[in-house]
């Protein structure tokens, strides 16, 4: 049975719920004298609840369940993983029984009364109906895949059996609660209350979820990389994963990445920390209203533009421009490679101008009147209020802001991956490409991939690092952001 | 006191203004001025200079050369067997390129039986025109044995020549389009058999590795169902989480946790997001890689703190006598949420959304890691076939050698600046019509 066909039913039987626990209640409030204590659609909606909720979740649990029951069950009728087995690996034998008892459930739609035991004589019709198996599939297999296919037939009848029963339950439960001083409101406020806060829950799930997997794969890669030749190595080669080799003579130096990381981001912060702050003084302290109205959001739109544009770009129009530059300065040769820190970090930079001047501006903006005032009466003229007053008073949320701007430097890929090249190598020449932590992470995981090999696995590593030094910036920063905020209030 | 050692005398002659170097401050404040000023310029000269080399490189992409032919359906090449009744395998596999070709030589007048320039004819059309024809024929078979008007695609070298984009001074070995057909591009352009037309296939086409008949209609597509998905999830999830943490939340330490996680994940690199899909969605549930429906899941995660910041300065933003109204005439603390604050805070609940979601179309990092850099020719049915986005269309552009993929990709990247700049302008739209200021 399928599950939108069980879902259907049991929203079918809320909705029925719905309607007469509303007219059942509505009956009831006509002829009596007392005062009802909630109006006749709460009741509705409360019959409704218990109608379609702990089905929906017993329903979630146990498909769930049954599944992994299913598959440990199959997975220790395998036989024992010997050196000579055809499959590599129980997980991949696991998912070819999978593959084939999918192309049984297709066959059997189609009214085959006897299922080949052979997997030469299975294949044929099988590719005839569309499905496609694995030239390796075993003999042994086809059993197991019938066993398969029988366990989750009858789990699935059962679970639909009891889901529907328990929505009939609560949908009866329900009525006979109806009453006219049941306090249907506050249950039903007491549900959507519980649904507010598990859909806050989403965002610490999504931390959890963040660090957990990353942490576990992690975990896999340092089992075949000891740490310290990870977070100390100054050699970036990783090899390419041959499929099955399980070699792990690829060297993963994080020190490469990571000073190409820093050297872009504090490029781009070098062209973007004075260009925004000035830019955002400016528009704080002296621009007439009119002016700033017409370039604030110009220099946003800055900020609206996909990083994928900048990317190309600095790929087509700063690198090249940059290399022709210098080959006219150096007379023909050109000292600056198209992809190259520079490119990268100007291009950066660019991108990084509207985090820095909105958000300074949004803390020079909140520096007291009286501060200004009391300057400008003593005589200074603007510019030394400005930076002997304002901005000493705004610094602490300045850093603030700059860190959160570094930290987001740091994080930035489509303009790395395009600009800044794939040469891991420790360079303290801006002219030439660096590589970056996040440039990695896309180059390890695109492609075929093997969840297994170190090669794929470092790309959770560099992540899980790249996680924790913009988190450890983010904490920091909003903790500065935070404190001054409360200083001025 | 300080006037006892006063003098009198200097009364009288008043020194000159004891120089506080005025001059050289005010030099300063308006070198400071102008640092400022410049600042600004610095800033819209960019963003200038990004949207004019963008638009001056793409503008053309929307043009599309095309030559009309005469394309006589001779049963000869398509069906020499004379099998097509019993076969049908016949109409898909027979050789359409070769018509065109034919078509093509005799409006040049070259004969046929002069192969080194039967070559170069060929290489004037798009190898697209074998797809077009088939099309045509297998649609309708009687037209088999007549000829037929038919536009038909130019190659992406003529289409780069025919729009000027080729330099003719450079030695002809050194460049894609000979001397011949460059005349030959003369002649037909001269005759109005080759036109330049509104280019409708790089909305409608799928992944192609010729620049000419590659479109970003699998990317549109893809990133429809996924900008869908993001709406259906992070809007209600978003929206009930503000609601919580704005007007329920208890001033604890769960609150003050999910508040620094919220802040947290909103500036959380993209590409982590991007992991965690592919190690959570991908490996660990199962779902399908390439697939827009875990694209949208990794994106609606990416949005949601977008979303509930939003929408959490929305509710702020409804004036507490509404609520106290609300009470006081006996509605319970559910009600005054769904029946006052929430409509009240719509509309900025709304243009908050909308940009969440113009982020969200713009975001090309955790897409590549979920699998999306696929090359995908037919429409995704459903969000669970392979599909490709918009910006993850460009990036695999951007890494194409032939200049006809950088005009291409400029394209592109005006199409999805069109599309940001709607969903920003249904934004500002919405707030400047509905938002209420109290």
């Amino acid at each position: 049975m399928s599950g939108f066909l069980i879902i259907a039913i049991i929203v079918a039987t809320g909705i029925a719920g719905l309607i007469a626990g509303r007219q059942r209640a509505s009956a009831q409030q006509v002829g009596s004298q007392e005062k009802p204590h909630s109006r006749s659609h709460y009741h509705g909606w409360w019959v409704f609840i218990l109608a379609v909720l702990p089905s929906l979740l017993f329903l979630a649990i146990w498909t769930a369940g049954s599944s992994y029951y299913a598959s440990s069950t199959i997975r220790a009728a395998l036989p024992a993983q010997t050196t000579e087995s055809a499959i590599a690996s129980r997980s991949l034998a696991y998912s070819m029984i999978e593959n084939l008892a999918h192309g049984l459930r297709v066959l059997g739609t189609d009214g085959l009364s006897e299922v080949p035991s052979s997997f030469e004589a299975l294949r044929p019709v099988m590719a005839e109906h569309g499905v496609a198996l694995a030239s390796d599939t075993q003999d042994y297999m086809i059993p197991l895949a019938q066993k398969l296919n029988s366990i989750l037939n009858v789990s699935s009848w059962a679970g639909a059996i009891i889901a529907v029963a328990i929505a009939l339950g609560g949908f009866f439960i329900g009525m006979r609660g109806v009453a006219i001083r049941a306090r249907a409101r506050n249950n039903v406020e007491r549900v959507i209350l519980g649904l507010l806060i598990a859909a806050s829950s989403v965002a610490i799930l999504t931390t959890v979820g963040i660090v957990l997997s990353m942490l576990f794969e992690s975990i896999a890669f340092f089992r075949s990389v000891p740490p310290h030749e990870f977070f100390f190595g100054t050699v970036w080669d990783p090899r390419f994963a041959a499929a099955g080799a399980g070699n792990t003579d690829g060297q993963f130096g994080l020190i490469p990445l990571l000073a190409g990381t820093l050297y872009i981001a504090f490029v781009a912060m070098l062209f973007a920390v004075p260009v925004g702050l000035m830019a955002a003084v400016y528009m704080a302290e002296y621009a007439s209203p009119g002016v700033r109205r017409v370039v604030k959001p110009l220099l946003e739109l800055l900020a609206g533009i996909p990083t994928i544009v900048y990317g190309f770009f600095a790929l087509v129009t700063v690198g090249p421009f940059l290399r022709d530059l210098s080959a006219a300065l150096a007379g023909g040769t050109s000292f600056i490679q198209a992809q190259s820190v520079l490119t990268a970090g100007l291009v950066m930079g660019i991108m990084l101008i509207p985090f820095v001047s909105s958000l300074s501006d949004d803390i020079i903006t909140a520096v007291p009147r009286a501060m200004r005032d009391g300057s400008l009466g003593l005589g200074a003229t603007r510019s030394e209020t400005i930076k002997r007053v304002i901005l000493p008073a705004a610094l602490p949320g300045i850093v603030g802001a700059l860190l959160l701007t570094a930290s987001r430097a740091i994080g930035e890929t489509m303009i790395v991956v395009l600009a800044a090249g794939v040469a891991a190598k420790l360079s303290a020449n801006p002219f030439e490409a660096m590589t970056t932590i996040t440039v990695k992470i896309v180059n390890q995981l695109t492609g075929d991939l093997e969840f297994t090999s170190p090669q794929t696995l470092v790309a959770f590593a560099l992540g899980i690092t790249l996680f924790c030094v913009t988190l450890g910036m983010n904490v920091f920063a909003l903790y500065i952001v935070r404190k001054y905020r409360e200083q001025y209030e | 006191m300080t006037d006892v050692t006063f003098n009198g005398a200097s009364v009288a002659a008043r020194p000159a203004r004891r120089d506080i170097g005025l001059k050289r401050r005010y030099a300063a404040e308006q070198r400071f001025r102008l640092y400022g000023i410049l600042a600004i310029a610095i800033g819209i000269f960019f963003l200038f200079a990004l949207l004019f080399s963008v638009v001056s490189k793409g503008y053309t992409a929307f043009w599309q050369t095309s030559i009309n032919l005469s394309v006589n359906f001779d049963p000869k090449i398509i069906d020499p067997q004379n099998k097509r009744a019993t076969d049908p395998n016949v109409l898909l596999t027979a050789n359409y390129p070769v018509l065109a070709r034919n078509a093509l030589a005799e409006k040049l007048g070259v004969e046929t039986s002069n192969r080194p320039a039967l070559r170069q004819v060929s290489g004037m059309i798009s190898d697209g025109v074998r797809t077009q024809l088939r099309n045509i024929v297998v649609a309708n078979p009687s037209i088999i044995g007549t000829t037929q008007n038919v536009w038909v695609l130019a190659s992406a070298d003529v289409d780069s020549a025919n729009k000027g984009q080729v330099d003719l001074s450079v030695d002809q070995a050194r460049r894609k389009v000979s001397d011949q057909q460059v005349e030959w591009i003369r002649k037909l352009d001269a005759d109005g058999a080759m036109v330049q037309r509104f280019n409708t296939g790089i909305f409608t086409f799928g992944a192609s590795s010729r620049p000419e008949t590659a479109g970003m209609g699998v990317a549109i597509i893809g990133s429809f169902y996924m900008m869908a998905i993001v709406l259906v999830l992070s809007l209600p999830i978003g929206v009930a989480a503000s609601i919580y943490l704005e007007e329920f939340a208890p001033k604890n330490r769960l609150t003050d946790i999910i508040e620094v996680n919220i802040n947290n994940l909103a500036a959380v690199p993209s590409i982590v997001f991007g992991l965690l899909g592919l190690a959570v969605f991908v490996g660990f549930m199962g779902m399908p890689r390439s697939a827009s429906l875990v694209g949208g899941m990794v994106l609606t995660l990416m949005t949601l703190p977008t979303v509930i910041i939003a929408t959490r300065a929305a509710l702020r933003a409804v004036p507490p006598s509404i609520r106290s109204a609300a009470l006081g005439l006996g509605a319970s603390r559910m009600q005054m949420v769904f029946h006052h604050v929430l409509p009240l805070a719509a509309p900025g609940i709304l243009t908050g959304t909308i940009i969440g979601l113009a982020q969200a179309l713009g975001e090309t990092a955790p897409l590549l890691l979920i699998g999306m850099v696929a090359f995908v020719v037919d429409y995704p049915a459903t969000p669970l076939d392979p599909a490709t986005a918009l910006p993850v269309q460009i990036f695999m552009w951007a890494n194409e050698a032939e200049r006809a993929f950088v005009e291409r990709t400029s394209g592109a990247i005006i199409i999805l600046l069109m599309f940001l700049a709607v969903m920003n302008l249904a934004a500002i739209f919405l707030r400047s019509r509905f938002e209420r200021r109290w």
